[in-house]
């Protein structure tokens, strides 16, 4: 199935939460969907019979623009051999989404690492904490108004 | 005796003794130098260069280095790589750990100075002498091993003009 | 006999630990010898890759790409230059794709050897390890002579290449063939069908199919499982559609479907594939054609983004790169395949033995520079 089918597929079940859709070349086509739903948005794309996508491929932190984060997800599927991307946007005042780990475990990974470069908050994790930087460090340093603190521990941080 | 006589060609030979006569500096100094244990340590793609000095091509062994696990066994280490703020007071703690007398040589770029991170990374440490203090800089990104042999053997003339004696009269 | 009292420990392994393959650090919970949950603890070479990103031009990001996973340097060149042609639609040279794809696999090979080295070492058998690195030496030889460096390489630009390969770079690399073909059958001599090494390695760290997609796995971890899937023949870039070699898959031989050992020996059989792939490339390689000819002087891709993957020794890299039409990409973002590996070494390893945990360990092939970026 290609991603119009998808979206077309995806508004008949979930009228509410899936957005838009956007196929503008040479962007691949991708859906946006609300961060409230898209756990079981996500249940339902690996369930489907004719979806089955069973891969999480990659799960991206954004920083869209200047209020908004981003998290983008790029499923794949081992059965149909069909690709499909979703975006999440949140404001950056409240960056919450709920967490898809307990569809793929890869998420659970890919996610921790959102929040911890950009700072978007994943609803319901079940080991949710910073994962590549050191627990006491201050702030998300991918986002583009990050500021680099000056001393960690007593080291000094910038050359 | 043709070992002893590398140590110092000045060096005195009894003729039925088996005794030499040298100065305590060069004998400790001796030992020291052609014996250095190193700490197994690998932090990033510097270490792959270690590794490959280690093994069959280039041969570490020669110079009597011999990798340990273990901090408590080792007289030098080799910081092969990135160091992190996450990781700098992990090689500290490894720092201290070591008994003296100790030896460093900070390997590559990164090491010395932060290499290609020293302005976007937020997390890199610019520079391990920053938290431990350096006896032989080897730079390159990566060094090649011939470069790090060259480290080594840097290491062990600084060893060789070292005095036990005058640092503690000093 | 009073019921004796017992109570789980837990234990550190890491960061400085020779069996971690870098600074890894594992939180084990113990219960005596049988490991109850591990924890792995990642972020030590956090070295900032996606801020680089940013702060770069396209071109420029390519030497911190070569700096994630530095024992396959020439695979991930190839994935970023992939990913960032298609996004500015360029075509590059058929040449150049052939020397791509012969660098690409030589670097396989040269990684798999040391993945297969360092196992043999986890394991305990020293001499592998040695008879590995004179292999790979004769590799890093060959890309020495092209572009002078040994390990990190900047050699595949965005577009074209760096260098022209040299003129007697056919013969040295088919002699290399040549001499390597027989090595591999000396290497399962000597480690592959060795009795211990299989009671090491046979039914330890079983990973069922399922589990492995669900989990996110890629590559020789996946393969090792039993699932047919490579990139290259699945989803194939640069020019892989063209080459005739087989897809290795974990079949259970010493025990069950997803063992080490199955894993172990997927990196075995690949060394022979990317043979076999290098010799047809070398074949139909063209002999004429400017391997620089493509390079855009500026690159800057149209609004847009794109997440495209390629194959790499430990799996699917994928570049997700969003531009907004000026010559900085906005975002990048690597999914580093050996990330998502080791995110499943938690269920690979449940209710087994703390040796094994090692062995486990060293099957799945972490590159830390990638996992932390
Ligand atoms: S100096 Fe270069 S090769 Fe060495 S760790 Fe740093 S980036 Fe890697």
């Amino acid at each position: 199935m290609n991603s119009n089918e998808i979206y077309n597929l995806l508004k008949s079940f979930f009228p509410d939460a899936v957005i838009d859709y956007k196929d503008d070349k040479p962007v691949e086509p991708y859906i946006i969907v609300s961060a409230k739903e898209i756990d079981k948005i996500c249940l339902f794309l690996r369930d489907e019979e004719n979806l089955q996508f069973d891969y999480l491929s990659c799960l991206s932190s954004v920083d869209f623009d200047n209020d908004n984060l981003a998290a983008v997800y790029n499923l794949y599927s081992f059965v149909h051999n069909h690709k499909l991307n979703i975006k999440v946007i949140v404001p950056k005042s409240d960056p919450v989404i709920k967490t898809v780990s307990s569809v793929w475990n890869t998420a659970n990974w890919h996610e921790r690492e959102a929040y911890d470069l950009m700072g978007i908050i994943f609803d319901e994790h079940p080991d949710f904490r910073r994962i590549l930087l050191p627990d006491d460090w201050e702030g998300y340093p991918l986002r583009k108004d990050y500021k680099v603190q000056e001393f960690y521990n007593g080291m000094k941080v910038p050359y | 005796m043709r070992y002893l006589n590398r140590l110092d060609s000045k060096i005195k030979q009894y003729e039925h003794g088996n005794f030499v006569v040298t100065s305590v500096d060069k004998f400790l100094n001796w030992a020291r130098l052609s014996s250095m244990w190193q700490m197994t340590f690998g932090l990033a793609c510097c270490a792959i260069e270690m590794m490959a000095t280690s093994a069959s091509h280039y041969d570490f062994d020669r110079f009597g280095i011999i990798p340990r696990p273990s901090p408590r066994h080792a007289d030098m280490i080799i910081i092969s790589g990135t160091v992190t703020l996450k990781m700098a007071t992990r090689i500290k703690k490894l720092y201290d750990q070591m008994p003296e007398p100790k030896y460093i040589i900070s390997m590559g770029s990164c090491s010395n100075c932060g290499g290609p991170y020293w302005e976007h990374g937020y997390h890199v440490l610019k520079g391990i002498d920053r938290i431990i203090p350096v006896d032989v800089y080897v730079p390159g990104c990566p060094p090649r091993p011939e470069a790090l042999l060259e480290g080594v053997l840097k290491l062990q003339d600084k060893i060789r003009n070292q005095s036990t004696y005058k640092k503690n009269k000093a | 006999m009073a019921e004796l009292k017992t109570e789980t420990i837990t234990l550190n392994m890491g960061p400085q630990h020779p069996s971690t393959h870098g600074v890894l650090r594992l939180e084990l919970v113990l219960d005596g010898e049988i490991v109850l949950e591990v924890k792995p603890v990642i972020g030590y070479l956090h070295r900032c890759f996606e801020k680089h990103a940013e702060a770069m031009t396209y071109p420029q990001v390519v030497p911190y790409v070569d700096r994630m996973d530095y024992l396959a340097s020439m695979n991930n060149e190839l994935g970023y230059a992939v990913a960032v042609e298609r996004l500015c639609g360029v075509k590059v040279p058929e040449k150049v794709e052939y020397i791509r794809v012969i660098m690409a696999e030589l670097n396989r090979i040269a990684s798999h050897l040391v993945a297969l080295g360092t196992y043999g070492l986890d394991a305990g058998a020293f001499t592998p390890f040695l008879y590995c690195f004179i292999d790979r030496e004769k590799i890093l030889e060959i890309f020495e002579i092209t572009c002078g460096a040994r390990l990190l390489y900047n050699y595949i630009w965005v577009g074209g290449l760096s260098h022209d390969i040299t003129p007697n770079f056919k013969e040295k690399v088919l002699e290399f063939v040549k001499v390597f073909r027989p090595r591999i059958k000396e290497l399962n001599d000597l480690l592959s069908f060795n009795k211990i090494f299989i009671e090491r390695t046979a039914n330890v760290g079983v990973l069922p199919p399922e589990v492995a997609i669900n989990a996110g796995t890629s590559g020789p971890t996946l393969r090792g499982s039993g699932v047919n899937f490579d990139l290259r023949k699945n989803d194939p870039y640069s020019i892989y559609d063209r080459f005739d070699f087989k897809v290795i898959v974990g079949n259970g031989e010493m025990g069950t479907v997803g063992d080490s050992w199955d894993r172990y020996m997927v990196r075995v059989w690949e060394m022979e594939e990317s043979c076999k792939i290098i010799e047809q490339a070398i074949e139909q390689m063209p002999a004429e054609g400017n391997v620089q000819e493509a390079v855009p002087k500026r690159i800057k891709p149209p609004v847009g983004e794109i997440y495209a993957r390629t194959e790499t020794p430990r799996g699917e890299l994928g570049f997700y790169i969003i531009s907004d039409g000026t010559n900085y990409p906005i975002r990048v973002k690597a999914r580093g395949p050996a990330f998502c590996n080791l995110s499943a070494l938690p269920l690979m390893s449940k209710g087994c033995m703390i040796a094994d945990l090692v062995v486990i360990l060293g099957s799945i092939d972490i590159v830390l520079g990638e996992i932390d970026r």
